[in-house]
């Protein structure tokens, strides 16, 4: 049984069609990415999927359960950590996991040590006794999540976890969900940012509420058409000036690199190469590269404002 | 010429020190990506540079002004945009524009000639009786820049400009970036974002109030990286982790997607004794090579090795 | 051992029995006691005491603002006219003319600020403020009286706070009227020689507020009037509260129900609510001196049933209004307004317009307004206000339903 269904999916707000039917599907223990900018739909799925907001169009269903007719006993099953966290700054670290301890029916007893559990987990032991006001933003974010599992929920949804979040809580934060997946957990992750979404075994990209792209990470970077070349130069800006003036490929402008990208790689190779010489510069570098998901995104999707 | 000189820069709270020994330079026309984690210092050393915060010790200029003494001159000769800039979404995009000419108490004879700059750089024209709040993000943003640049400053503060945004308006965002730098502009950027950090000149990291690491993006990648990195394609890999960070050698393994990555002193050293490893412990390896660091490689090594090295001082002194 | 069990089984029984049904109790108290509901409703009652004990600075707000109130408008509202600051203008200067302005001199109502000299200095007095009446005499006043003949005083009031002026003419014109009747008994008196007697006497006699003051008709309506807006303002922030700073999506993933949120969100209210509620009785007994005659029980259990209802508007105000500012505004215009004019506390029903006076109906300050009043003023008790207290909490009830129906586990 997949952990998540989902078929044809959609909601509308008046004119706005914030999600178009969606459809996919999660296995069990995996780590699912929904990958996009503001405005792509990211939260309206997780609200669907969490049943707190209807669809206008549409099935889905989490660990077996339909997310409205059964929306009661899905809320039982699952973690949500929504985007701002959900935490009350004036109670506690310990006050707000009792809470939803409380909220989600686990018996007093012998949550004690589920509760010192998730605390070492997130490190947050020392600071039980601290008002949730008071912690830093990836204290505050790793408190949600702890609040999120206190039921040993089958299903996790976390809503931009990481946004505002500094580099290095962002790596502890996914040490944890690599943890809860070993565990079993099945993890359902929105993100915007295109370097996080290559930690989850499987993405979704969506832009302006339509899906883009679903498959591994390595598949949809297989997506991107041509060949990705990176151009080192000592005059980087007017390099990319030149070659979008000569139009061998798609230029982006990356301090002190350039990302070109072109149908061939060979032939764009050389066609570059001429194309900066023939102006007098120099190339210091000019090698293929991996493309990365931005990469892809970017060939993926119309300009807004072409 | 450096527009932004910083000597020894020093900032306390009390007995805190929020920022110690901060000494850089920013050149004209170039794009500076400061970067650290939320309670580094970096928004104490913003602060300073603005002329909003005063000093505890060193010394600075921005743009030629005193940060000590001339600081309501930096105020006006400085722009600042953020993800969170304040354009009124109720009024049009030429009475935003009016607006804040009104705020930088730009000259009469000049608004007309700076909002059509405006409109121009920002592909605006046709917009102008637009409301603010029905323009895709990407344009509010462009407006938003416009609004900072109107009063022509030589130097512009960037706070996270584009986070969240969609990575196709990302792109002219920054080309738009690239562009005022090409033309003089000097940019001085604070973001935690690495996909922003990309898109600079150079870096400078800044942790627990010191600047860790000072460079372009790939002397970052390339040379200020202590370790090096190893991507392990294997089955099973949440069980491989424990096998594979138990191996001397191994300085620290993270799961990534569906493979590991391991930072290492000696890659070539490692790699034999991680293949033996493997096959002792029963693991099928598919792909073991050397990866180019991410920028956030980069800069969580440094910090952990910084936080490394405080312990080992802490210990020794203890 | 078993024998003697054997034994004693029969005797035993009916303890056991006993014994068995209250294990039962037992068991059924502890199942509901341990219920998901009773788990939920006292997780959110914990949650929302920690807020308000944590808040002190709101806290004192909601203990403070009743009894400020209270001082404020009880001072302001008392209805009572005193010391009239009065001008004479005497144009008559005979032993009559200063009896009747001695008999305005020594009521407890009238104090004389001027003696005028012309009409001028009368309209001077009026218009600066000075005084608030003016009573004329005429030059042939005296020689009138003496003379037995009908003759007339002009009384001039500043109308301009209308209520006052009206209430001081009346007071005006029963010392004129009394001098009058007295004149009239000795011209019988002395034409007659024999003691007239009156047709008709009239015998004013206040019952239940003896001293005819107003403040004891005032206070027990403020407190109606007050402890409305109170607990409608302390509830009606705390579910667009959660909106506003998204708890409340974090909230509705969980399997918390609306019954569970709705009643946990309103215990700690109450207690406050309770407090203020004596605070308020308090201050009317021990500042504005107005005893309570009726039974303090029958106070507190009825003013418990008025907060629930108004309690549970105030929640019903913030889940629609989802914004703490248009929920405060709300709730500040939906019960502030209709409890101040609509309810009896301000203006008599009676002399409402009709359509007006239907609306009142709908207002449930003025079922508490009637209570309070009779209960402080009357000690009258459920025999007389079962039907006020009944709407009370028929209104009480409609608002918890109300409010949790109304409470959507859905977002848009």
């Amino acid at each position: 049984m997949d952990a998540i269904r989902v078929e044809g999916l959609g909601r509308r707000f008046g004119e706005v069609v914030a999600l178009d039917e969606l459809s996919l599907r999660v296995a069990p223990g995996e780590i699912f990415g929904l990958v996009g900018p503001d405005g792509a739909g990211k939260t309206t799925t997780m609200r669907l999927l969490t049943g707190i907001l209807n669809p206008t169009g549409g099935d889905a269903w989490v660990d077996g359960l339909h997310i409205v007719r059964e929306a009661d006993a899905l809320k039982d099953r699952i973690g949500y950590m929504a985007q701002r966290f959900g935490l009350y700054p004036d109670l506690t670290v310990q006050e707000n996991m009792d809470f939803y301890g409380d909220l989600y029916g686990v018996p007093r007893k012998g949550r004690e040590s589920e509760m010192e559990r998730l605390l070492a987990f997130s490190n947050l032991t020392p600071f039980r006794r601290r008002r949730a006001g008071n912690l830093s933003g990836g204290m505050k974010q790793k408190l949600g999540l702890a609040c999120a599992l206190i039921h040993t929920p089958k299903v996790l949804f976390l809503d931009e976890p990481t946004n505002g979040v500094d580099p290095v809580s962002r790596r502890d934060f996914w040490r944890i969900l690599y943890q809860l997946q070993k565990e079993g957990v099945t993890i359902f992750v929105s993100t915007a940012y295109l370097d996080e979404a290559e930690r989850c075994n499987r993405v979704a990209l969506l832009h302006k509420g339509k899906l883009l792209a679903l498959d591994t990470v390595e598949g949809v970077k297989g997506l991107l058409k041509g060949t990705l070349l990176e151009l080192r130069s000592d005059r980087p800006r007017e390099a990319a000036r030149l070659l979008r003036e000569a139009r061998v490929g798609s230029v982006a402008l990356f301090g002190d690199r350039v990302h070109i990208l072109v149908a061939e790689g060979e032939a764009g190779q050389a066609s570059i190469e001429a194309t900066l010489k023939g102006s007098g510069m120099e190339v210091l570098g000019l090698k293929v590269i991996e493309p990365d998901l931005e990469d892809v995104f970017t060939s993926a999707i119309p300009r807004e404002d072409a | 010429m450096n527009v932004v000189t910083l000597k020894d820069l020093e900032r306390r709270f009390g007995d805190f020190v929020a920022v110690k020994g901060v000494s850089l330079e920013v050149a004209k026309g170039e794009i500076f990506g400061f970067l650290g984690p939320n309670g580094a210092g970096k928004s104490t050393t913003i602060r300073m540079l603005c002329g909003l915060l005063e000093p505890s010790g060193g010394s600075g200029t921005v743009a030629g002004f005193d940060i000590r003494t001339q600081r309501e001159a930096i105020k006006q000769n400085i722009g600042y945009m953020s993800q969170k800039f304040s354009l009124y979404e109720d009024l049009t995009v030429e009475e935003n524009i009016d607006f804040y000419s009104g705020i930088y108490r730009i000259p009469g004879a000049k608004k007309a000639e700076r909002k059509a700059w405006v409109l121009e750089m920002a592909h605006l024209q046709a917009q102008r009786r637009t409301r603010t709040g029905q323009l895709p993000g990407g344009w509010k943003q462009r407006l938003s820049l416009g609004c900072a640049l109107l009063h022509e400053p030589p130097v512009l503060f960037l706070d996270e400009p584009t986070s969240g945004v969609d990575p196709m308006s990302r792109r002219d965002f920054w080309d738009l970036i690239h562009q005022l730098a090409g033309g003089g502009v000097t940019v001085f950027v604070t973001t935690h974002y690495m996909e922003e950090a990309e898109y600079c000149d150079r870096l400078g990291l800044i942790y627990r109030g010191e600047l860790v690491a000072l460079g372009t993006p790939t002397e970052m990648k390339e040379h200020r990286m202590t370790e090096q990195v190893l991507s392990l394609s294997c089955d099973r890999a949440h069980d491989a982790l424990t096998v594979v960070a138990a191996l001397p050698g191994v300085r620290d393994a993270v799961l990534f997607g569906r493979d590991i990555h391991l930072m290492t002193a000696d890659a070539e050293r490692i790699v034999p004794i991680l293949r033996d490893a493997m096959e002792q412990a029963g693991f099928e390896v598919r792909a073991l090579e050397r990866i180019t660091p991410s920028l956030e490689d980069v800069f969580v090594s440094l910090i952990e090795g910084k936080d490394r090295e405080e312990g080992a001082q802490r210990e020794f002194k203890g | 051992m078993k024998f003697h069990h054997e034994d004693t089984k029969n005797t035993k029984e009916p303890r056991r029995k006993a014994f068995l049904s209250f294990a039962f109790l037992r068991v059924l108290v502890s199942w509901w006691w341990n219920s998901p509901f009773l788990n939920r409703f006292r997780a959110i009652a914990r949650k929302e005491f920690i807020h308000v004990l944590r808040d002190p600075r709101a806290l004192g707000v909601s203990i403070a603002l009743p009894l400020v109130l209270l001082l404020i408008f009880g001072y302001a509202l008392t209805l009572d006219v005193d010391r009239v600051p009065l001008v004479v203008w005497d144009q008559s200067v005979t032993p009559q003319s200063r009896e009747l302005e001695a008999r305005f001199q020594h009521s407890r109502y009238f104090s004389l600020v001027r003696q005028a000299r012309g009409y001028g200095e009368v309209e001077e007095a009026l218009d600066r403020r000075e005084a608030m009446l003016a009573l004329v005499i005429p030059q042939d006043f005296g020689r009138r009286v003496g003379a037995d003949r009908n003759t007339q005083v002009q009384v001039l009031a500043d109308g301009s706070d209308a209520n006052s002026a009206t209430l001081a003419m009346g007071y005006a014109e029963a010392i004129v009227r009394t001098y009058s009747q007295e004149i009239l008994v000795a011209r019988v008196r002395r034409q007659t020689g024999r003691e007239p007697v009156p047709a008709l006497e009239l015998r004013p006699r206040a019952w239940f507020n003896t001293e005819m003051e107003s403040k004891r008709y005032i206070v027990p309506g403020l407190i109606a009037v007050i402890m409305m807006l109170i607990t409608a303002l302390l509830t009606s922030l705390t579910v667009a509260r959660e909106w506003e700073t998204g708890t409340m999506e974090q909230l509705i993933s969980t399997p918390i129900r609306g019954p569970e949120l709705i009643l946990g969100k309103l215990v700690p209210y109450f207690v406050v609510g309770m407090v203020d509620m004596l605070l308020s009785v308090l201050a009317g007994r021990f500042l504005f001196d107005v005893p309570l005659i009726g039974s303090l029980w029958l106070l507190f259990g009825v003013s418990a049933i008025y907060l629930v209802g108004a309690l549970a508007l105030g929640v019903l105000i913030s889940s629609l209004a989802k914004s703490q500012l248009l929920a405060s505004q709300l709730a500040f215009t939906m019960t502030f307004l209709p409890a101040f004019l609509l309810s009896g506390f301000m203006f008599e029903i009676s002399n409402m317009p009709r359509a007006l006076q239907l609306v009142t109906y709908l207002v449930p300050a003025r079922y508490f307004v009637a209570f309070l009043r009779g209960l402080y003023l009357k000690g009258a008790g459920l025999a007389i206000f079962w039907p006020e207290c009944l709407l009370l909490t028929l209104f009480a009830m409609a608002m918890l339903a109300l409010a949790v129906l109304t409470f959507k586990k859905r977002l848009a």
